[in-house]
């Protein structure tokens, strides 16, 4: 009889269905096998004009069409395909009916561009338009299903009812920390025992032309356009900004006990999770590192290991200046030495920086590295940053022996939030 | 469509206080000024400035008292202001601002909106592509130029606790939850079950809204849910929500937490459940409410109700019918998500606020509450409530 409880007595959390969209591909299958080969995802913008853009290239999943496109419906329909593989995987419940809540990270949702223009249209105005005439045209019926389509819980309604997740469902945003703050949530309701089972799903299908502009106005995107593939150059010397692209992940989190119970394949344990708030900047981590440390020694001491039990760190890796420096800062003080030696990669050298979805489409692919026992690369990797000396698997995958992987997610506002990944509960 | 969180009353463990609580409104700002205007039957409705919209306009606050930082107050937008300084004001109520030890493990969930948009700049990108101007780059080149770089940061909704902890220090966690009222319900329910359970041992957990901002009563019009011409108590109303404004936070603890630091409490939080009717049938709702009342244990004779009903049809009838059932215990429609802390508000004064209300739904209460149930039914989505209790 298997212990079903971890070494501070809580129900262990396992991972019992897992499903992943990036710019690869759809699939945990198709993302793989490209991540391992160091493909990109990145191409150049088609979606929208570019013109006068200093960044013309992003992760678009454009094989999923919307049409008219509308982030917030991309955004769904990613979260759809994700769910559908995970609970498929899972084998949990029956078709509409999960048997647990649901915690989704999703982009903020507004009113976006395409609506807007279509109601000046309805002002029946050519000129002098304003608020008040697009409040007065608002109001006219015909516009009814932009109040359901933009409300800030509208994928989640949308998820709760077509998956039948139990409860009230929780969207969420903690940045680009999102998709590992959905997993915590998850975790922390299956170890108090309120369910058997969490649904934890982070999508975002931000690319459009004005979340672009607001992030090139913060000098956060490289604009290393050409080729687009060679964009994203995390822990480089040459690295410019961020990518920004799309994605979701979606993960069925279960006690060992239910997973066991019902017969489930477990894929990987949920071993720990940690979370620090940085109170020094809206955009900047603090120089002394000491949020990322604390957040990574929280991870580690709710999963009640040392460093020298992790043998691979999925960094966050934006390839931003200050992200990639601050990382090594934060982990190096809390690694030491083996700072040096541990394998610490980025997925976003290949699918760029999926944002809200960013934290659980992470936490999918190092699961895959447990499973696959196969470290994805950091591709781009062609001039090392002296300052940060990781060996961050340069350019292609290594076979490896896995038993613990850390995932970390950092983002604007000061969130942090690292995840533990094992394959056997520790 | 259970609630999962009262499922297992067993795993209810230890016992979670309020003992700091934030307010600033459309009736003011503190608790005294608060506690004033209900007992005065004060409304602060503006009918004019978004005419035909009615809206509850934001009292003025001195920015400085909360965010000394003019650097800071330009970082935000009005409602990441307002609900910096609620956050302010609860952390004072509570005696724990600038504790930086109680701060850092302070675990904060903030119910937010955002999105504020620049309306000029909207505007001038929607005439020049109604006139034709459309070159491709139109877009581009207009949000290019003429958006403020920083304006991003006043919109994205985890901002709000960004700024919480910048200014006040709070960096235990930091979580935001979106989802219009459901939201803030779940924002508490989840602080409160860390905290019984173990997870927590303090948190502040709060939201704020700015209700003079037009693309947000555009969106609710789309809808047909702003009340208009003029206001009218929840109860009287056919349809129709007036935007409320304001910041609410509440500083929640275990009891062996507070007591360790001689904090005294407001009220007990000893429930809170949440639950997501379809809708699809009249009475769905209803039947939500009638399994969250299940939920939250014996509730006595000296009990009231506090709920936000918006007087959005057809939920607002479908909540009526809920409190027909209960027709023994005083309601207050506080017109407001705020109903926590008007809850622990009252239970630390002594008596509920008094009836504002010509239709009968509210009734005199002429003893002290011992507990009050929070109601809430969100105008599209959600159903939440909560027990707040005397200790």
């Amino acid at each position: 009889m298997t212990a079903t409880r971890d070494k501070f007595g809580r129900p262990i959390v396992v991972v019992t269905g897992m499903g992943v969209v990036t710019s690869l591909g759809a699939g945990k299958t198709d993302n793989w096998t490209k991540l391992t080969a160091g493909e990109s995802g990145i191409r150049t913008i088609t979606r929208f004009p570019t013109d006068g853009l200093k960044t013309t290239m992003a992760g678009t999943i454009d094989f999923i069409p919307v049409e008219p496109f509308s982030s917030t419906v991309l955004s769904e329909r990613l979260a759809d395909v994700a769910v559908e593989e995970a609970v498929a995987q899972s084998g949990i419940g029956s078709k509409g009916d999960f048997p647990g809540p649901l915690f989704l990270a999703v982009a903020p949702i507004e009113l976006e561009w395409e609506p807007r223009n279509e109601l000046a249209r309805a002002t029946g105005l050519t000129s002098g338009i304003d608020y008040d005439a697009l409040l007065k045209a608002s109001g006219s019926g015909h516009f009814t299903g932009l109040h359901r389509r933009f409300l800030f819980g509208s994928v989640a309604d949308h998820l709760t009812e077509t998956f039948g997740t139990k409860g009230s469902p929780i969207s969420l945003s903690t940045a680009c920390a999102s998709g590992a703050t959905a997993i915590q949530l998850g975790v922390e309701a299956i170890r108090r025992g309120e369910t058997d089972a969490a649904l934890c799903v982070a999508t975002d299908g931000s690319v459009n032309a004005e979340a672009l502009i607001r992030f090139s106005l913060l000098s956060a995107l490289s604009t290393n356009n050409d080729p687009p593939q060679a964009a994203v150059r995390p822990f480089s010397k040459n690295r410019d900004g961020f990518v920004m692209a799309e994605g979701a992940g979606a993960l069925v989190l279960e006690s060992l006990e239910s997973a066991t119970a019902r017969g489930a394949k477990v894929l990987g344990v949920v071993a720990g999770c940690g979370e620090l708030a940085d109170s020094f900047h809206r955009t900047r981590s603090s120089p002394d590192g000491k949020p990322i440390i604390g957040c990574v020694k929280n991870a580690l001491s709710d999963a009640g290991m040392s460093t020298d039990q992790i043998d691979y760190i999925n960094a966050h890796g934006t390839g931003t200046p200050e992200n990639d420096k601050m990382e090594y800062t934060g982990i190096s003080s809390v690694f030491g030495e083996r700072a040096q030696q541990i394998p610490v990669s980025s997925n976003k050298s290949m699918v760029g920086h999926t944002l809200s979805a960013a934290g659980a489409v992470e936490a999918v692919f190092s699961l895959l590295t447990l499973e696959h026992q196969r470290i994805p690369p950091t591709i781009n990797y062609d001039v090392p940053d002296p300052a940060i000396p990781f060996d961050v698997v340069p350019n292609k995958a290594r076979d490896a022996r896995v038993a613990a992987v850390m995932s970390n997610s950092f983002g604007f506002g000061g969130q942090n939030a690292s995840l533990i990944l094992t394959r056997e509960p520790v | 469509m259970a609630d999962t969180s009262a499922e297992h009353p067993s795993s209810i463990g230890r016992e979670a206080w309020i003992t700091g609580i934030g307010l600033a409104t459309s009736l003011g700002e503190g608790l005294d000024s608060h506690w004033d205007a209900l007992n005065s039957k004060t409304v602060n409705v503006d009918e004019t400035t978004f005419a035909p919209h009615v809206v509850h306009p934001m009292t003025k606050l001195t920015f400085d008292a909360q965010i000394p930082k003019k650097g800071d107050q330009r970082q935000m937008e009005a409602w990441q202001r307002i609900g910096t300084y609620a956050a302010g004001l609860a952390l004072d109520s509570a005696g724990i601002k600038g504790n930086s030890d109680i701060l850092s493990r302070t675990d904060m969930i903030v119910a937010a909106g955002g999105g504020e948009r620049d309306l000029a700049v909207d505007s001038a990108v929607i005439n020049a592509s109604i006139q034709g101007n459309a070159a491709p780059a139109l877009l581009n080149e207009r949000l290019m130029n003429d958006l403020r770089p920083t304006l991003f940061l006043a919109q994205l909704s985890n901002l709000l606790a960004g700024n919480v902890s910048i200014v006040h220090g709070v960096t235990g966690s930091s979580r935001t939850f979106m989802g219009e009222e459901a939201a803030g319900v779940d924002a508490a329910r989840i602080a409160l079950a860390r905290i019984a359970a173990g997870q927590s041992d303090i948190a502040l957990v709060g939201a704020a809204q700015n209700s003079e901002r037009k693309e947000m009563l555009m969106l609710y019009e789309f809808g047909n849910f702003n009340l208009k011409n003029k206001f009218a108590p929840v109860w009287e109303r056919d349809n129709g929500f007036a935007l409320g404004a304001g910041g609410v936070f509440l500083v929640i603890e275990s009891k062996e937490h507070a007591q360790a630091r001689g904090a005294k409490p407001y009220a007990k939080l000893s429930r809170v459940v949440a639950d997501h009717a379809r809708r699809k049938a009249a009475g769905d709702v209803t039947t939500s409410l009638d399994g969250l009342w299940s939920k939250l244990g014996p509730v006595g004779p000296n009990a009231a109700i506090i709920t936000g009903t918006t007087g959005a049809a057809p939920v607002t009838g479908e909540e009526r019918a809920f409190i027909e059932k209960h027709r023994d215990l005083p309601v207050r429609a506080s017109g407001t998500p705020f109903g926590l802390a008007l809850a622990a508000l009252s239970i630390s004064r002594g008596a509920l606020f008094p009836p504002n209300d010509k239709t009968g739904v509210e009734i005199e209460m002429a003893k002290p509450p011992s507990q009050i149930v929070v109601v809430g039914a969100g105008h599209w989505r959600g159903e939440g409530m909560a027990l707040v209790e005397a200790v």
